[in-house]
């Protein structure tokens, strides 16, 4: 690697497109110069992740106007106007990471073994545990049918009971489970458990798997040491289910950095941004098969992936577990069931095809609220305290009912909305990424709504490890969008009531007075690079995040639809009346200028 | 060798329909086992190919506890080693108590045979008798090649019609019409007793009512251009989220060749039906659109043709859009349409959501003009 990089080369290869973004310093400033994409080609009939990385590569040399690339090969370092002088990538191709996890108790080891493998990029395709449910010959089956890339076994404190994770490796190993790609190779194995069980999972699995013995992921019940199987994780996932995968041995070669679980990448700049901003955080990438949503409150960092609500692949399970009702409800004209389980299920088994009518428009993004608000669901379901753990209480605790394992999301804490994936992030107007993110997160008080604005994430993730300084400045200037700042005051009143009173304050020194009414959204013009201040005074029992009924000032950021005003209220209802709700989303929607 | 493709160009794949075209299937047994044909053997598609036996199902069961012995200490109770065979209700551990009394005893659940023993756990595992499987060769043709111990590829010669979406798995029959042309819809009233054992092709459309008529009359399967999804939910009983399927056991093999709706069948896969009319044909329903598309597929084999030596078989891998090119519209509006391709404007043109996309201006079979976007079109294969 050269001493003094001048130009970067980042490629996804991600499940179906293959992304590749061209960096270069310019002027003292690192900064995207263009960005190519080609069809990934890890199937048949290519077989070949490399073809769809050139053809990606080659499309940003045709952009860029001048050579990359020399008999098939990325010239590396860059010599005058020839090359780059560093390349990396990440990859999610193949369905990425799947992994089995199993544990010995559900809400304890099993738990901290999913969100070990979440936190490394994986999708968990099951969890397994002594108290799931199910009979050992069922669990048996199970681990045998999965094929997962890898599995994570957990269990036990450290110094604890051994026979109970020592049965969770005898399930495994009377499953002989083979490895989802290639006959070839052993089957990936991590043991984190009970530091004391070693010896006996090592008889048991040692000849049948591929098998790596790491820290306790759950050493006591007070804690949580993640790391360790996190990075196991991902070497492994590099030495042997990468390694396997057609193509990637040569890519592996290519790159200057250890290839990155796509979804791991998002999570470290998800991660840093929080830091860096001293915010909580919560981000959501939605594809076309599933979304990946992250969070870091006070510091805390977690993943989840819902592998099965997305905007085409999945699409009709985002239906079926929404239902006819909760999608509709979005959906500002008449539409019948008949009509739109028959346009879903095209989009299904016709992925790659687009709205071209404003109508269909309106149905994908009613569908996009549903899979936002379904994942994030799920990921407060997981993005919890740690449970089994004996809390001391307080008075304060003791009156609030606080339980082990409560979920640390809490909306009127966070202060990053962070959008990405195709729907949000191409949508034809930022006020429709803005509103679906409204709508399916319901922040709560003072939020910042931003894109990802052509998904370069994963690969500014990546580079981060490597070139801190260039990631960053890239970020800042041409991936992250801000769309603007939201103010959504909690608490409930009838319609057209008061529900704050607000001044705000320019940056060119003009102020404006203006009332938000209980059922109003508004939005008012306030640039990218602007910021104002805000007086806020909320009517008595609501709050706008300083407590119930309390005034406060504070400055609030612009951006491409500027500062929002939420007032349709915390917990927020739409009219039970079908031509109630209709006209209230038309003049939300036109509030916001969402629609031509 | 793959085709570099310009951001938001034309990827379009579109589904492959042949006349005639050599087809190649490889049938693999999911572990090692022995294969049953020889290469250049003529098979039909019920001909058993190869055979394996799949290991039994396991269960663990705890012997320390039942016995009241330490789990390090049970295999000193036991009456069976690791291997041996066992039957269901066999006495297989023993603790004889002291002088005979508090003695207790552990039976077999299953029959089959002991795998492993925990010092651990005190817990054994048991495994029931291998399950046998044979696989059938799906298409008649000739056995090209013997993978040893794994399988066989079969090759023919024949008519193929790849479909979009399906239910239910690997079947075979005879190619029997159902109605007269392809925009007309399959009913109940189109379906008789003579249909039974029968591959049964339709138009546009084919109702809840029919299906369930088909299954009473022993239809093994239906090609036909659409259903309706609140149909094909009534009819599997579920509604169906991620697009994984082919193991559906309804009873019958269901293949889309256009998708959810009435939506009459490409005229050319209509016709190659109808002139196949009366032959045997092979078809499976199993759809994945997910890493690894699967679509479903209609192979009518025309053996007696003769298979071309050296013809490799053509596979379908994308190209581009050109001018003058048959497409198919695959979204609303004019979705099931057929145009031709007028003009492919170099510029991303904005259309009426705003997006900016690249776009195809297509020739209706009526005479009219239309600015679509590319990725809303396919070429239909010539």
């Amino acid at each position: 690697m050269k001493s003094e990089i001048t130009s970067i080369l980042a490629t996804d290869c991600g499940s179906t497109t293959t992304k590749a973004i061209l960096i270069e310093k310019k002027e003292g400033e690192y900064r995207l110069i263009v960005r190519g994409e080609a069809p990934t080609t890890v199937e048949a009939p290519v077989e070949d992740v490399t073809h769809g990385v050139l053809n990606a590569v080659r499309e940003v040399e045709e952009l860029a106007g001048r050579p990359l690339l020399e008999n098939g090969q990325i010239i590396k370092p860059q010599l005058s106007e020839k090359g780059v002088d560093l390349y990396l990538s990440t990859s999610s191709a193949g369905g990425g990471l799947q992994m089995l996890v199993a544990g010995v108790v559900l809400e304890i080891s099993a738990e901290s073994a999913a969100r070990a493998a979440l936190g490394a990029g994986a999708i968990v395709m099951d969890v397994i545990a002594a108290n799931d449910g199910r009979v050992p010959y069922q669990k048996i089956e199970r681990i045998r049918s999965l094929r997962p890339d890898m599995i994570l076994l957990s269990g036990g404190m450290d110094g604890g009971t051994v026979s109970h994770v020592v049965e969770a490796a005898q399930l495994i190993s009377a499953a002989d489970p083979k490895p989802r790609l290639g006959a070839g190779y052993e089957l990936p194995v991590i043991y984190a458990g009970n530091k004391d069980a070693r010896e006996n999972v090592k008889q048991i699995l040692e000849n049948k798997t591929a098998l790596q013995i790491t820290e306790n992921l759950r050493p006591t019940d007070k804690t949580e040491n993640l790391t360790p199987a996190r990075q196991s994780i991902q070497s492994l996932f590099l030495e042997h289910v990468m390694a396997h995968a057609p193509g990637y041995r040569t890519l592996m070669e290519w790159t200057d950095a250890p290839i990155m679980p796509t979804p791991a990448a998002v999570g470290i700049m998800m991660q840093k941004i929080a830091e860096q901003h001293k915010m909580n955080v919560l981000g959501a990438d939605i594809g076309g098969a599933t979304t990946d949503v992250f969070s870091v409150f006070h510091g805390i960092y977690h993943r989840t992936v819902s592998a099965n609500l997305g905007m085409s692949y999945s699409i009709s399970n985002v239906f079926k577990e929404a239902g006819f009702e909760k999608i509709l409800q979005w959906v500002p004209f008449d539409l019948n069931e008949k009509e739109l389980r028959n346009k879903i299920k095209n989009k299904m088994i016709r992925p790659t095809t687009i709205p071209q009518l404003l109508e269909e428009l309106m149905i994908e993004q009613a569908v996009c609220r549903e899979a936002l608000r379904l994942s994030f669901e799920q990921h407060k379901l997981l993005a919890v305290g740690l449970k089994g753990v004996q809390q001391e209480r307080n008075i304060s605790d003791a009156f609030a009912q606080t339980e082990s394992g409560e979920t640390l999301i809490k909306m009127m804490n966070l202060d990053m909305l962070i959008g990405s994936g195709g729907v949000l992030s191409h949508a034809p107007r930022r006020s429709q990424a803005a509103l679906m993110m409204l709508d399916a997160y319901l922040p709560e008080g003072i939020t910042y709504l931003t894109v990802d604005s052509i998904f370069m994430m994963p690969q500014l993730g990546v580079l981060s490890q490597v070139h801190p300084e260039a990631a960053t400045q890239v970020f800042e200037k041409d991936c992250l969008i801000w769309l603007g700042t939201c103010i959504a005051p909690v608490g409930e009143m009838k319609d057209k009531k008061l529900l704050a009173k607000i001044r705000l304050q320019f940056p060119d020194g003009k102020s404006e007075e203006m009332v938000l009414n209980f059922g109003e959204l508004k939005a008012i013009p306030l640039g990218g690079k602007e910021t104002a201040k805000v007086f806020l005074q909320p009517a008595a029992g609501i709050d706008c995040g300083k407590g119930k009924g309390a005034s406060f000032e504070t400055e609030v950021k612009g951006g491409a639809v500027g500062l929002i005003l939420d007032g349709r209220g915390r917990p927020f209802n739409l009219p039970k009346s079908r031509s109630d709700r209709m006209n209230k989303l038309k003049e939300w929607n036109s509030a916001l200028n969402v629609y031509p | 060798m793959f085709i570099h493709e310009k951001m938001g160009n034309s990827y379009t794949p579109g589904l492959k329909v042949a006349r005639r075209m050599v087809i190649r299937r490889e049938r693999r047994l999911p572990l090692k086992g022995e294969v049953l044909v020889s290469s250049g053997a003529k098979v039909q598609s019920d001909t058993a190919v190869a055979r394996t036996h799949l290991p039994g199902s396991v269960e663990l069961v705890n012997v320390a506890n039942p016995l009241g012995v330490d789990p390090k200490a049970v295999r000193k109770y036991l009456l069976k080693k690791e291997g041996d065979k066992i039957s269901q209700g066999e006495l297989i551990a023993k603790n004889p108590g002291l002088f005979g009394l508090f003695k207790s005893e552990f039976f077999s659940p299953i029959s089959g045979f002991v795998e492993t023993v925990s010092d651990a756990t005190g817990k054994l595992t048991l495994r029931k008798e291998p399950v046998p499987l044979e696989i059938k060769a799906y298409i008649s043709g000739m056995v090209e090649k013997v993978i040893p111990e794994q399988g066989v590829v079969i090759k023919t010669y024949g008519a193929y019609i790849q479909g979009i979406f399906g239910i239910g798995g690997e079947t075979w029959g005879g190619i029997k019409s159902a109605v007269s042309a392809p925009d007309k819809v399959l009913d109940e009233g189109n379906l008789n007793e003579s249909f039974s054992g029968m591959i049964v092709f339709g138009g546009s459309l084919v109702t809840l009512k029919a299906l369930q008529k088909a299954v009473r009359v022993g239809v093994k399967g239906i090609i036909v251009g659409g259903i309706e999804d609140q149909d094909l939910r009534e009819f599997l009983g579920y509604d169906l989220g991620a697009a994984v399927t082919g193991s559906e056991n309804k009873g019958i093999t269901l293949v889309l060749t256009e998708g959810f709706g009435a939506i009459s069948m490409a005229e050319k896969s209509f016709q190659l039906l109808k002139e196949s009319e009366g032959r045997l044909g092979s078809i499976h329903g199993a759809t994945q659109i997910r890493a690894g598309v699967i679509r479903p597929e209609v192979i009518i084999p025309y053996s007696e043709e003769g298979i071309p030596e050296n013809e490799v078989e053509n596979q379908s891998k994308g190209f581009d859009l050109r001018e003058g090119n048959l497409v198919r519209i695959i979204r609303d509006p004019y979705f099931g349409s057929i145009a031709k391709i007028v003009s492919l404007p170099l510029e991303p043109q904005r259309i009426q959501t705003e997006a900016k996309v690249r776009v195809a201006e297509v020739m209706l079979l009526d005479g009219t003009r239309w600015v679509l976007p590319r990725a809303n079109i396919e070429r239909i294969e010539e």
